[in-house]
């Protein structure tokens, strides 16, 4: 059963792929998205049983069901966004449905071999996506993406390898309730190293800073569609071969010194990211870095564990429902403006009330500050700092916060409020843009559940998420 | 009669890294990476003969055909549609990353020795020669600028990878084993694409010009 949410999108991928007309394509993937969500509502509804490849346990299902809320919402998008690229159509579409269908079988994976592959293979749907523009930029955004990843998708099959030798002759395989359950027996040695290339392999595509270097390029490059699935869900799925691998290092007894290790690259993420946000000329490239740092927080809040742990799951539903919102809207504005320039664009109120209202609210999103869904996950984070008495990162992460917030806030207030007179050809038409409805309900929507979680969270979701790591603590 | 081999195999992955560390000529790259490949996808079969399998000899094939011969054939029409036979300026010269490639081998010795109680007997150097290639791939990715030359180093990266697979995990040989192949295949099949696109688009392959995209 598990099989049919990877299994769907590649047959309809493979479908956009051999007919080639962009009418019937568009409507494959608007059937297609809706159906992939609807299975995954299913899903939880209905628990299935799992298999020695795929299963279907609390993390996966986190990691499913935001990829595929956000999927649907880039299907409205992405339909409205291809009317005006046709001939493109086929291939973006396939590659949109491959992309899906590898994120997928990341999330089902019950086999540390099965999650590097569906890894690779995302690598692989998504770098047609990055070259979507042909030209030099997204080219060599799409050749830095690939050999990156690829380097860094090599060192964490070599964690593979290291982690079945320290599985000895008492684990057979790499079945994550196998290695979970024996977790003590494993070798505690080249379990570390195994953890070790893991997070260097899997934190390479997730973005953790100082291996983040494709990341501000592949996103900025890419249509804004893929660079909301590349932040929203993309990060997500490297993170979680991350928790898979920790999740075993904590049953063996080796949790602080991973933990240490995952504070690490959080704390180098949350510094570089507020370091390179403070000189930003690209608006796209500035939410990007924004992602560095949010993968920041959660390396540290997991890293951190108990409370903070809590929050950092949370953190990462709300960061892929904003910052995906964020790069749809990002992508009306260079609709509108033709330029990702943050300083050749002015006015936004004005001109598209709509996309300025939601871009915004998504300021105040991103930046953590209330009432939307990830100043309650960052402030749960704190909480969790608080308790376990880390002054120092305490100290380094609201300052980091500050720095992202001050950073953001300079840019996107210039780009909505600041004046802008019309030009000759604007004052003979009408100086107000047309914003069709593809342009700002995805976003809309989206925008509304990290708002409803800014103002509520149920009390269901944080049990739901506390119990993902035993022992990680309620609030 | 199998430790002899095994030296042999020792000793070629040491010479063909070397060579790759310290020659400027792309063709030259080209077969040395190929040796390599033919070297450690066999080296299943020549590190565990006594337990031969059908299965053993099917993957050992596999593997040294793509590593050993498509991959090679396609680097080189990747080098002639480019026109390229030259590594012009590397940003580090064939002498010193020859001194590199040296120090990258004692780093192998003194990583490997720590875990060195762990490994099985009777593996002679195969860990260090493979945490080495490791090293020297990702040392070319680095250090050089064509776009080929880069992949010729990943190409050596996987190799290493594979030889640790080979050494380490041969209880669970498919799983690994069809990864690799799926990840070279797949993924030096999309970077030749890539390079044919570069090549078009930018009349030359150096991946230093590609420097438009600044943070």
């Amino acid at each position: 059963m598990a099989w049919i949410l990877v299994i769907l999108p590649l047959l309809f991928g493979s479908l956009s792929l051999i007919l080639r007309n962009h009418r019937i394509v568009w409507v494959l993937l608007l059937f297609g998205g809706i159906l992939h969500s609807v299975i995954t509502l299913w899903v939880w509804i209905r628990p299935i049983e799992g298999n020695s490849l795929v299963f279907l346990d609390p993390l996966g299902m986190l990691i499913l069901t935001v990829t595929s809320a956000l999927f649907l919402m880039v299907v409205f998008y992405s339909i409205g966004y291809l009317k005006n690229h046709k001939e493109r159509s086929s291939l973006t579409v396939g590659c949109l449905f491959l992309f899906l269908a590898a994120m997928s079988l990341v999330s089902v994976s019950a086999d540390m071999g099965l999650l590097w592959v569906a890894v690779e293979a995302t690598t692989l749907a998504s770098a047609p996506l990055i070259y979507f523009h042909k030209n030099h930029q997204s080219l060599e955004a799409a050749w830095k993406y690939l050999l990156i990843c690829s380097v860094g998708i090599a060192l964490a099959l070599m964690g593979n390898i290291f982690l079945s030798y320290a599985g000895g002759d008492s684990i057979e395989g790499l079945y994550i309730p196998d290695l979970l359950q024996n977790a003590n027996r494993l070798d505690p040695r080249w379990l570390k190293v195994a953890f070790i290339l893991f997070l260097v392999g899997y934190g390479t595509k997730m973005g953790l800073a100082p291996l983040h270097s494709w990341l501000p390029d592949a996103h900025s490059e890419a249509p804004s569609m893929v660079s909301a699935l590349l932040s929203g869900s993309l990060l997500n799925c490297a993170f979680l071969g991350i928790l898979r691998a920790f999740g075993i290092l904590r049953l063996s007894g080796l949790e602080e010194w991973g933990g240490n290790i995952l504070i690490l690259f959080g704390v180098s993420s949350l510094i570089m990211a507020a370091l390179f946000l403070i000189q930003q000329t690209d608006f796209k490239r500035m939410l990007a870095y924004s992602s560095v740092e949010h993968m920041g927080i959660l390396a540290l809040g997991i890293g951190v564990g108990g409370l903070a742990g809590t929050g950092a799951l949370l953190h990462l539903i709300n960061h892929s429902l904003a910052k995906s919102f964020m790069f749809l809207v990002a992508g009306n504005i260079l609709v509108f403006y033709q330029t990702k320039n943050i300083d050749s664009v002015t006015g936004l109120i004005q001109k598209t009330p709509k996309t300025a209202f939601l871009w915004m609210a998504g300021f105040l999103a991103i930046a953590g500050s209330p009432p939307f869904g990830l100043f309650m996950s960052e402030w749960i984070i704190l909480k969790g700092l608080i308790d376990s008495e880390q002054w120092v990162l305490i100290i380094v992460y609201l300052l980091a916060l500050f720095i992202v917030f001050a950073s953001i806030a300079k840019y996107i207030i210039s780009m909505t409020f600041s004046d802008s007179s019309p030009t000759v050809e604007e004052s003979k038409g009408s100086f107000r843009r047309n914003e069709p409805l593809w342009m700002w309900v995805p976003p809309f929507l989206l925008a509304s559940v990290t708002l409803i979680l800014g103002l509520y969270v149920p009390q269901a979701l944080l049990s739901f998420l506390s119990a993902i790591f035993p022992g990680m603590g309620g609030i | 009669m199998d430790d002899i081999l095994l030296n042999l195999v020792v000793v070629i992955i040491l010479l063909s890294n070397i060579r790759l560390l310290n020659t400027s000529r792309i063709p030259v790259m080209i077969v040395s990476v190929a040796i390599q490949g033919w070297v450690i996808g066999s080296l299943p079969l020549v590190l565990h003969w006594e337990r031969f399998q059908l299965t053993l000899v099917f993957i050992t094939l596999i593997t040294v055909t793509i590593k050993g011969v498509i991959l090679p054939r396609l680097l080189n029409r990747s080098m002639q549609q480019a026109g390229v036979i030259r590594e012009e300026e590397p940003f580090v010269g064939p002498t010193s990353s020859l001194l590199i490639g040296l120090f990258l081998l004692s780093l192998s010795f003194w990583i490997t020795s720590t875990l060195r109680s762990s490994l099985p007997e009777g593996l002679s150097f195969i860990p260090v020669l493979a945490l080495f290639t490791v090293f020297n791939g990702l040392f070319l990715i680095v250090s050089r600028k064509k776009a080929i030359t880069q992949v010729i180093g990943y190409l050596t990266l996987e190799n290493g990878v594979y030889a640790f697979g080979a050494a380490l995990a041969v209880d669970h040989p498919f799983l690994v084993e069809l990864g690799v192949l799926l990840d070279v295949w797949v993924g030096v099949f999309i970077m030749g694409i890539a390079i044919y696109h570069i090549n078009r688009e930018f009349d030359h392959i150096d991946t230093d010009k590609l420097s438009t995209l600044k943070h």
